[in-house]
């Protein structure tokens, strides 16, 4: 038990490293700072590993409970003065512990955040040898590794939600990592803003149950969601549902708020693999598993979930399909996976979101991280039209990539495969076909997801090199500490899968028996056939083995190669000036596929207002100022007439420019603030006597208050 | 017998000269002179209540409160000199260096 | 009968004023070229052994001399926290005497003088001898406030606090007199007696609006605020980190004494629009500062008002969110200003915004300190700073003062603005040419810092056991 019990050490160690790097970085050599920072993140792996197999046996004793392990009363105290009143009017406490939860649900992410993030330290060891700022970067590393464990062990919203500020604060630190580049600084405070859009969504859906429950805490809300009180689709639930949701779009990058994500690539490589696909981005995932016993209660929300994932998969992929910047196109297509997963969970498949959590983790780690080694091979160039012939060059780096393209495209018997399978089997058959135009998106995404993964492979290692001269004599592979960690995830993208070997193929499925206790009851609730829950594992036996599932096993293998097939046809001799084949055939939908589908300028139009149509600023806060407008001449108008209203709209508009938009970043604060001015200005004249009157009309003010009450 | 409102009055009256001079002369001693008049509008109130509830408590006050005045000028008029030092005015619109 | 238990009960009083005594002696043995270090150290100790007589006194709660001191949790939090402020102020300010070369050992003797004032206020009850202490600790702070003898701005802020304070302590005495003219009595217990038996005269009530009025000066309440930049802009500045918060709390003190304890009635609306207004002028006038201690300045202005709020709430659980809050308050504001001291070298040559500009990556330390405590002023998590004004605003929230938190949220929006900016300006901006140089730290000032951070943060982090030592303090209070 002594694991157990001490579970708060596991969020600790790296939170060590990193004020030790906040502290002491700076003196530090680089082996000292490898040696440390890694070091404690090794240490933190072992102390997982070995406290979820404590957690295992332990749960074997105790019915499959979660284990919570509660070290302080963080908010809330024991005179409890912080009352407050539910929506039926009991009196709650608020209170929060600083405790921790270990279910399954979290022992998986807790094993994997920690497996990966090892050996993506590791790897950055090799990757960041040559980069300033060594310790900066190992110490917003840790410090990523910290928040995100407390994200993942807390056993109540609002430590998750103090460790999803926490590695959202991490990411816009990584993202703007070579913070005197301008696009980098951008891309931080772009990912931030976004963020901030879904934190407010996370919020009022966390308050929202907390007044609707009176509790924060996981296991008390999951025991009255569960107790049968509430009724399916209670409107509250459905709403806090949602909020929660858009907390879970900002953060996992989901339609319309995946923008952020794609940018977000202007980090150091590593970043882009242990943050940006492997783990933060998966913290939406997490929170609504977390909630499935609320989601289960509002079916419109999973609706929503459902949909809005099977938007992004398609949408993200598409967008994939003809990006040259090889980082770029792992972007989109993270948007797209972590799309399948919502689509998983929003079909109510928790246990089959969570396992492509768990594949996409480590092959997508290993591409980025292979996308980092050939960057580094090739001194620093990310397009791909810029790249050709590396097969034989990076081998290594070549090999561990295919493995994880074969994961990502579904091939068997690759990890992503079983995952992918399974959410598609899901998607097809979950409330008897209700979802069923939505497997047509999902097996859609999964051609093009083949497609343009092989597309990535063929330009970058098998066609002929378009590769610059300079750059050529250079091509090295990269040092062992950078292939290490390649060949570790490369076998875990192979043989991960197999732990989630379906019933229909004579598998057991470990995965999602072990996940069981956390999703179970759902499971029954939610095939609403009010069926036991062990005749479901027989019933699921029985399913699984409809012949349609074999059916469409085989096409979604016959999508996968058709995809790797047509991108072998159109770049498998892409020379110098190759031209795309969607290019070549529609020149207008490459153009918008190209170009994002325009929704970044949208966005610009819409809400940025940097846009303007000669002096008139478009979108939302054109039409604030615009509203402005309409009210002065309205009130105004007889009096002063039209000259002032357009005197006083460029007014605004110079105040709307220099406080809002140049807004903290701009100096010139004293000009601005010049109008707001006037009243400090009345009163600190800087003469005694002034003072005093002010403070004798207050008194008389007081005084008469007083006397004439 | 007078009644113990008229001390009241006055006190009040001198009180509000000692508010008005504050306001309005330039002198920092007439300023600090002003607060003089105000804190023994003070004491005479005190001495009044005092006598209307037999009580010696309001007598003793007073004497705390002379103190206490007496130490505020030994420390007012201090400062006053040093104020003088730098400026060379007692001119109490001329100490307008902090504003806004 | 005074019995030696009465003795314990003002015990850190005694030591402090003993400690403050040695110091005027020794400062005159001294020769005149002789540092005054030794007299700091010998300031601190007291400070240390005011600290431990506080802890030690705990034990002895009751009244004392005839019913004019009251020892009870109430005024231990604020003797504990007085004490403490005093000796942070204490250790912040070796380096800077010497960067401005003062040398001066009263200095030292003027804050345990102050700090004895102070936390007689917090434990006294009754009005006479509350007046004597506010005119313990207000004498003080003036002579500190011009304590740079040689810069006229100095001298400027020490006679205009002199003057106005004195102005409105006269205002304090006057709603004294009424009150005991009103009830016959000046101790806080049986005025509470007499009003609670229904006498509320037009003259209670003038009296209560005349005594916010000198507390109000104290705590720069608007309208009573005026002062405050001025003063603090030409003050020391660590004489400013202490006027800022030990004096403001020892008021607190006596206004919750005065308001809860007294029972007195009428308060509500004069304490709401004093804290909406302390709030929005406060907050709106620190957007235009170029001075950072001025900003500071009108930022303690808005803390005065969000703590008001607290006030306006209903009884306990207003009392104990109002002390947190001082607590959390004092802590963070002593921090900034200990940083702003260092920082602004001899003659208080850079106290301008732009000369914070690259601040992070000149002295990251630094700059990692004072954003820690411009974090927690905004009030952002995990700094005693989110508690202080969750408590507050949740408490002014169960009282259903509605418009009272909008205002205040609100406010704390704009707040946000004027702190990132010095934030922004440290870490995204480049030094204006010549940079201004900045100085290691002393080990005295980083110790104070050290503990300044660690104890923003535990407020932060663990706020339940000083919550709870509050909430027993007001419990007490109220009765």
């Amino acid at each position: 038990m002594f694991f157990l019990n001490h579970i708060w050490i596991i969020p600790l160690l790296p939170a060590l490293g990193a004020a030790l790097m906040f502290f002491f970085g700076r003196k530090l050599s680089k082996s000292a700072v490898s040696f440390f920072c890694v070091g404690l993140v090794v240490v933190a792996f072992v102390f997982s590993c070995l406290t979820v197999l404590q957690y295992t046996g332990w749960a074997a004793a105790h019915n499959h409970q979660p284990f919570e392990k509660i070290v302080y009363t963080w908010l809330g105290s024991d005179t409890s003065n912080l009352g407050y009143l539910t929506h039926s009017g009991r009196a709650a406490d608020f209170h929060v512990d600083a405790g921790f939860l270990l279910d399954p649900l979290s022992a998986i992410w807790l094993l994997f955040v920690t497996g990966v993030g090892m050996l993506i330290h590791i790897y950055s060891i090799g990757y960041m040898a040559h980069e300033g700022g060594y310790y900066r970067f190992f110490g917003y590393m840790n410090l990523f590794m910290f928040t995100m464990l407390t994200l993942v062990l807390g056993n109540n919203y609002v430590m998750l939600f103090v460790g999803w500020e926490g590695v959202g604060l991490c990411s816009y630190l990584l993202i703007g990592f070579y913070f005197l580049k301008k696009s980098a600084t951008n891309a931080a405070n772009k990912a931030f803003i976004v963020n901030r859009i879904g934190d407010a969504g996370f919020l009022l859906g966390m308050f929202t149950i907390a007044w609707y429950l009176g509790s924060f805490r996981f296991t008390q809300i999951t025991e009255v969601a569960r107790s049968g009180r509430l009724s399916t689709g209670d409107p509250t639930i459905t709403l806090a549902c949602l909020l929660l949701f858009v907390g879970a779009c900002g953060k996992s990058a989901q339609v319309p708020l995946y923008v952020w994500l794609p940018d977000a690539m202007e980090g150091p490589t590593p970043v882009s693999a242990l943050i940006h696909a492997a783990t933060m981005v998966t913290a939406g995932v997490y929170m609504v598993a977390r909630s499935n016993a609320l989601f289960v209660l509002a079916p419109e929300a999973m609706k929503t979930v459902a949909i809005i994932g099977a938007v992004t998969a398609i949408f993200a992929a598409s967008i994939g399909l003809v990006q040259n910047d090889i980082k770029r196109v792992l972007a989109y297509s993270t948007v797209s996976q972590l799309g399948y997963m919502f689509l998983a969970l929003g079909v109510g498949a928790f246990a089959a979101g969570v396992f492509h959590v768990f594949t996409h983790a480590f092959f997508k780690a290993l591409l980025f991280l292979g996308a980092g080694s050939v960057i580094h091979a090739l001194s620093s160039e990310q397009d791909m039209r810029h790249m050709g012939a590396l097969v034989h060059k990076i081998p290594t780096t070549f090999k561990t990539m295919l493995i994880a393209t074969l994961a990502i495209a579904g091939i068997f018997p690759f990890a992503g495969f079983f995952s992918k399978d399974e959410i598609l089997w899901q998607a097809w058959s979950a409330d008897n076909g209700a979802y069923r135009a939505l497997w047509y998106i999902g097996y859609a995404t999964a051609f093009m997801t083949a497609f343009y993964m092989f597309r990535l492979m063929y330009l970058t290692f098998w066609s002929p090199s378009r590769v610059e001269h300079e750059v050529e004599h250079h091509i090295h592979e990269s040092p062992k500490s950078m292939t290490i960690p390649l060949i570790v995830l490369a076998f875990f993208s192979l043989f991960a899968g197999f732990l989630g070997w379906p019933h229909s193929l004579k598998g057991s499925n470990r995965f999602e028996k072990f996940l069981e206790p956390v999703f179970a009851r759902e499971a029954t609730q939610f095939d609403k056939s009010g069926k036991e829950a062990q005749l479901a594992a027989a019933k699921k036996e029985e399913e699984h083995a409809n012949p349609t599932e074999y059916f469409l096993m085989i096409l979604s293998l016959g999508a996968a190669f058709a995809g790797w097939g047509l991108a072998k046809r159109s770049y498998g001799k892409a020379a110098e000036g190759y031209t795309e084949p969607i290019a070549a055939t529609a020149p207008p939908a490459y153009r918008v596929l190209y170009n994002k589908w325009y929704v970044d300028e949208a966005y610009d139009y819409l809400f940025t207002g940097r846009r303007k149509l000669g002096p008139v600023r478009l979108g939302a806060m054109g039409a604030g100022e615009a509203a402005w407008a309409v009210d002065a001449n309205f009130v105004d108008g007889g009096v002063n007439g039209a000259g002032w209203t357009t005197r006083a709209l460029a007014k605004l508009s110079v105040w709307w420019d220099t406080w809002i938009i140049d807004g903290l970043l701009v100096n010139g604060i004293a000009y601005s603030t010049r109008p707001l001015s006037w009243l400090t200005r009345m009163i600190q004249w800087g003469l005694v006597q002034w003072y005093a009157l002010v403070m004798v009309a207050g008194i008389l003010g007081f005084v008469l208050y007083y006397i004439f009450r | 017998m007078v009644p113990i409102s008229y001390y009241l009055v006055l006190s009040a009256i001198l009180f509000s000269l000692g508010v008005v001079g504050f306001l309005i002369k330039r002198n920092l001693i007439t300023l600090f002179m002003s607060i003089e008049l105000m804190l023994n509008a003070v004491n005479l109130a005190f001495v009044a209540f005092a006598w209307q509830w037999k009580s010696l408590n309001g007598q003793v006050f007073v004497f705390f409160v002379m103190v206490v005045a007496a130490a505020e000028a030994a420390v007012g008029l201090a400062i006053i000199i040093a104020v003088f030092r730098t400026r060379e005015t007692l001119n109490v619109d001329r100490v307008n260096l902090l504003k806004l | 009968m005074i019995q030696a238990v009465d003795y314990i009960r003002v015990l850190p009083e005694i030591v402090l004023t003993l400690f403050g005594v040695a110091i005027m002696m020794v400062e005159g043995a001294l020769p005149p070229r002789a540092s005054r270090k030794p007299l700091g150290w010998l300031a601190f100790v007291g400070t240390l052994a005011a600290l431990a007589a506080t802890v030690y006194q705990a034990g002895y709660p009751g009244m004392a001399f005839f019913g004019m001191v009251r020892v009870d949790s109430f005024s231990i939090f604020f003797h504990f926290l007085i004490a403490f402020i005093a000796a942070l102020v204490v250790l912040s300010s070796f380096e800077y005497l010497d960067a401005q070369q003062i040398r001066g050992g009263e200095y030292y003797g003027l804050i345990l003088f102050g700090a004895v004032g102070m936390v007689l206020m917090s434990s006294a009850v009754e009005l006479v001898l509350i007046f004597i202490a506010l005119e313990i600790s207000s004498i003080s702070t003036y002579v500190l406030a011009g304590f740079r003898r040689r810069a006229p701005s100095s001298i400027e802020s020490s006679i205009k606090y002199f003057l106005l304070g004195s102005f409105a302590t006269a205002f304090f005495l006057y709603g004294v007199a009424l009150i005991f003219g009103a009830t016959g009595s000046t101790r806080i217990y049986m005025i509470a007696e007499t009003i609670q038996g229904g006498k509320h005269s037009a003259m209670v009530f003038t009296a209560v609006a005349l005594m916010f009025v000198g507390i109000g000066f104290k705590i720069a309440a608007a309208p009573f605020h005026v002062w405050t930049p001025d003063v603090y802009e030409g003050a020391p500045a660590p004489v400013v980190g202490l006027m800022s918060t030990a004096p403001k709390a020892a008021a607190f003190a006596v206004l919750l004494r005065i308001f809860f304890a007294a029972a007195t009635p009428g308060w509500f609306w004069p304490v709401w629009i004093s804290a909406a207004l302390s709030m929005t002028l406060g907050n709106i006038s620190a957007l235009v500062q170029d001075n950072v201690k001025r900003l500071l300045a009108y930022s303690s202005i808005a803390h005065a008002g969000y703590l008001l709020v607290a006030f306006a709430a209903a009884r306990d659980i207003g009392i104990s969110a109002a002390m947190f809050y001082t607590a959390a308050y004092a802590l963070m504001n002593v921090g900034a200003f200990a940083v702003v001291s260092h920082f602004a070298s001899a003659g208080e040559r850079y106290v301008t915004l732009e000369d914070y500009a690259g601040l992070g990556r000149r002295s990251p330390v630094l700059a990692a300190t004072l954003t820690i405590f411009l974090l927690s002023l905004i009030g952002i998590p995990i700094t005693g700073g989110f508690f202080a004004k969750f408590y507050v605003f949740s408490a002014a929230l169960k009282s259903n003062l509605v418009w009272l938190v909008i205002i205040a949220v609100v406010n704390s929006a704009i707040a946000a603005y004027y702190y990132l900016r010095i934030i922004v300006l440290m870490y995204m901006r480049d030094a204006r040419e010549p940079a201004p140089t900045v100085q290691n730290v002393s080990a005295p000032l980083g110790v104070a810092l050290a503990l300044t951070v660690a104890a923003t943060i535990y407020l932060g982090v663990l706020p339940g056991r000083v919550l709870d030592y509050a909430s027993r303090g007001a419990a007490l209070l109220v009765r």
